[in-house]
């Protein structure tokens, strides 16, 4: 080893211990702890949500048939989280997931009612319509360097109108439907275990949310994807191809909305376009950051997302058997996202 | 390093032009890297060191000039063609996604897969195997103070990342390091460890260029100064012949080069 420097000679008495960990008060600990698990914070506050209302209710609310009902209730919304989540990971945002959603419904719908194609291939073109829409996102965030925000704007502005063109504003009619391309509804078919009523939707929530919790944990693309969310720049040198994983992301994004497109026409039954004007998209981000994923990107679990929409599902379906005007749930809401924002600013702090 | 029976250089540039618009960032530069020393490259703000090691790491393109590696001609389009071809850079801010665990910082953008289904057709990674050799590396460098393996970066000290960036360098480049002020942030104590870590690398036999302000440390550690000035090698000189001073004066232009290049 080279002599030490003159300056540095003091050091030999100095304590040899590099940056060694302090220990941490309790508080500390539970900041630890949420950092390393993102998803905790919300499903304290589901269980927290389904005992005050089990309490406030009792059977009526807690009883398999209504929980599973909440399930029903949140499978579209879920879903369309999901594929939020994958775009809020990378640090971006979709607003135009829920007109996506909707423009596939009638794409599927028209092409096997009124154009009178097969179903299998119906629904593959409303898929592609999707995994289009969202590649166009994609290229415009990633190649044209666009914010996510703007772009997904004028997306989701362009794709409503779209829809509301393309479809002459006709709805497509539920028996029409089921004399015809029956398979449509396929999400909507539901099947008891003991009080429990499910869905099909259900189920695929389920299964996406496990199949990308997955893929997020334990893939290399799951991993670039919360390295291009943290820090792009970081990303880029460490050798990923960034531009690539971005447009992957909103890519998915809208493939998973198609999904969510075709378990809407079996909730619904028919396919209405004026369906646009629900703001699926709002409820999807909503999902995802009650659910504790970071709209700053690179952080949250995507249990967190399904945890999110079954919280917003457990305090409407609560507020509604206690007779509260619906209002109450939009104001709840709307104070669990300034939580959830305030709680993730915290758990940041851990570095420091 | 003496003048006779010297090897080939490892790393070689010439003529390298860059230009962002109507600024020149390098002029012509040439550039050699011998094999098993530490070269320092110093140079004024704005002198072109961040484009030469950027040219050199293939994170920019570079307008004209030839990079040699080993003799061979290369042209690196990303950063991940350089580090292919065996050139690891630590950059200046560290390159470190800081919501990810160190193991899998070590492993971004090269992560190993399982053998079989579960990797080839289920892309599952394979935790354990890359856990364990981000632990050993870290222990081959000292640097197990660090313990937990799967604790997310940005709970480190500025010390630690450092060592996690160098420890990452250090553990895949097979030709060349490349390290970019890898003491700018730090304290007294922690640059000493980078500095002892920087040795540590050159004698596992791994050439490095040290890009760096700080007079005392390259002195201390480099074999050769490379001296940046106005997009251009300016001078090479050997820490033993010259003052920081000299050093000093060679880079700011208040001093002629020597006539003899060291290089």
């Amino acid at each position: 080893m080279a002599a030490l420097q003159e300056f540095e000679k003091v050091l030999d008495k100095s304590d040899k211990n590099v940056a060694t960990f302090r220990k941490h008060t309790p508080l500390q600990k539970v900041q630890h702890f949420l950092h390393s698990t993102p998803a905790a914070v919300p499903a304290i506050v589901l269980i927290a949500a389904i005992i005050i209302f089990g309490v406030l209710k009792g059977e009526r609310f807690f009883s398999a048939y209504t929980l599973t009902l909440i399930l029903q209730q949140i499978a579209i919304v879920g879903i369309l989280g999901v594929g939020q989540t994958l775009v809020i990971l990378v640090a971006g945002i979709d607003l135009s997931i829920g007109v996506i959603m909707v423009i596939s419904t009638v794409i599927m719908g028209n092409c096997a009612i009124t154009y009178g194609l097969p179903v299998v291939l119906s629904i593959g073109i409303g898929v592609l319509a999707g995994a289009a829409a969202g590649l166009l996102n994609g290229f415009l965030v990633a190649i044209m360097r666009l914010p996510p925000f703007i772009v997904t704007l004028g997306t989701w502005y362009i794709v409503m109108a779209t829809n509301f063109i393309y479809s002459a504003n006709e709805t497509i009619r539920d028996a029409d439907i089921t004399e015809k391309a029956n398979f449509l509804h396929f999400f909507g078919v539901s099947f008891k275990i003991g009080g429990a009523v499910f869905t099909l939707g259900v189920v695929l929530m389920i299964v996406l949310v496990g199949g990308l919790w997955y893929v997020l944990n334990h893939t290399a693309w799951g991993r670039h994807l919360y390295a291009v969310g943290d820090d792009p720049a970081a990303a880029e040198l460490s050798g990923i191809r960034v531009k690539r994983v971005l447009i992957s992301a909103y890519m998915l994004a809208g493939i998973i909305a198609a999904l969510a497109a075709w378990v809407a026409i079996g909730r619904n039954g028919s396919i209405s376009p004026s369906a646009a004007v629900t703001e699926y998209n709002l409820q999807s981000i909503t999902a995802a950051v009650i659910g504790g994923i970071s709209l700053f990107g690179g952080r949250g679990s995507i249990v967190g997302t399904l945890i999110g929409a079954m919280i917003v599902g457990v305090v409407s379906m609560g507020l509604n058997m206690l007779g509260a005007d619906p209002q109450w749930k939009v104001f709840l809401t709307g104070g669990l996202i300034i939580s959830a924002v305030a709680v993730d600013q915290w758990i940041r702090k851990v570095a420091s | 390093m003496t003048q006779s029976g010297k090897p080939e250089p490892i790393l070689k540039a010439r003529g390298l032009v860059k230009r962002y618009g109507r600024v020149t960032a390098l002029d012509s530069a040439d550039f050699d890297l011998y094999p098993g020393e530490i070269l320092a490259v110093i140079g004024d703000n704005g002198a072109g060191k961040s484009s030469l090691i950027k040219a050199l790491s293939g994170a920019i393109w570079l307008d004209e000039g030839e990079i040699e590696l080993d003799g061979k001609p290369v042209n690196f389009r990303s950063p991940m063609e350089a580090r292919d071809a065996g050139i690891e850079t630590v950059y200046q801010n560290l390159a470190l996604s800081p919501a990810l665990s160190i193991a899998d910082n070590m492993f971004l953008g090269r992560e190993i897969r399982r053998p079989g289904f579960l990797g080839s057709w289920l892309r599952m990674l394979d935790r354990p195997r890359m856990q364990q050799i981000a632990r050993d590396k870290l222990s081959e460098l000292g640097l197990m103070t660090i313990q937990n393996i799967g604790q997310a970066v940005e709970t480190l000290s500025g010390g630690q990342r450092q060592g996690v960036a160098v420890a990452r360098a250090a553990a895949f480049g097979s030709k060349v390091v490349i390290m970019d002020e890898p003491t700018a942030a730090l304290g007294v104590k922690e640059s000493r460890r980078v500095l002892e870590l920087i040795l540590d690398v050159r004698a596992r036999g791994l050439p490095i260029v040290l890009i760096s302000h700080n007079m005392p440390h390259v002195f201390e550690v480099a074999d050769r100064i490379h001296v940046h000035r106005l997009g251009k090698r300016h001078c090479v000189i050997n820490p033993k012949d010259y003052t920081m001073s000299d050093a000093v004066a060679f880079m700011t232009g208040a001093k002629d080069p020597p006539e003899v290049m060291a290089a």
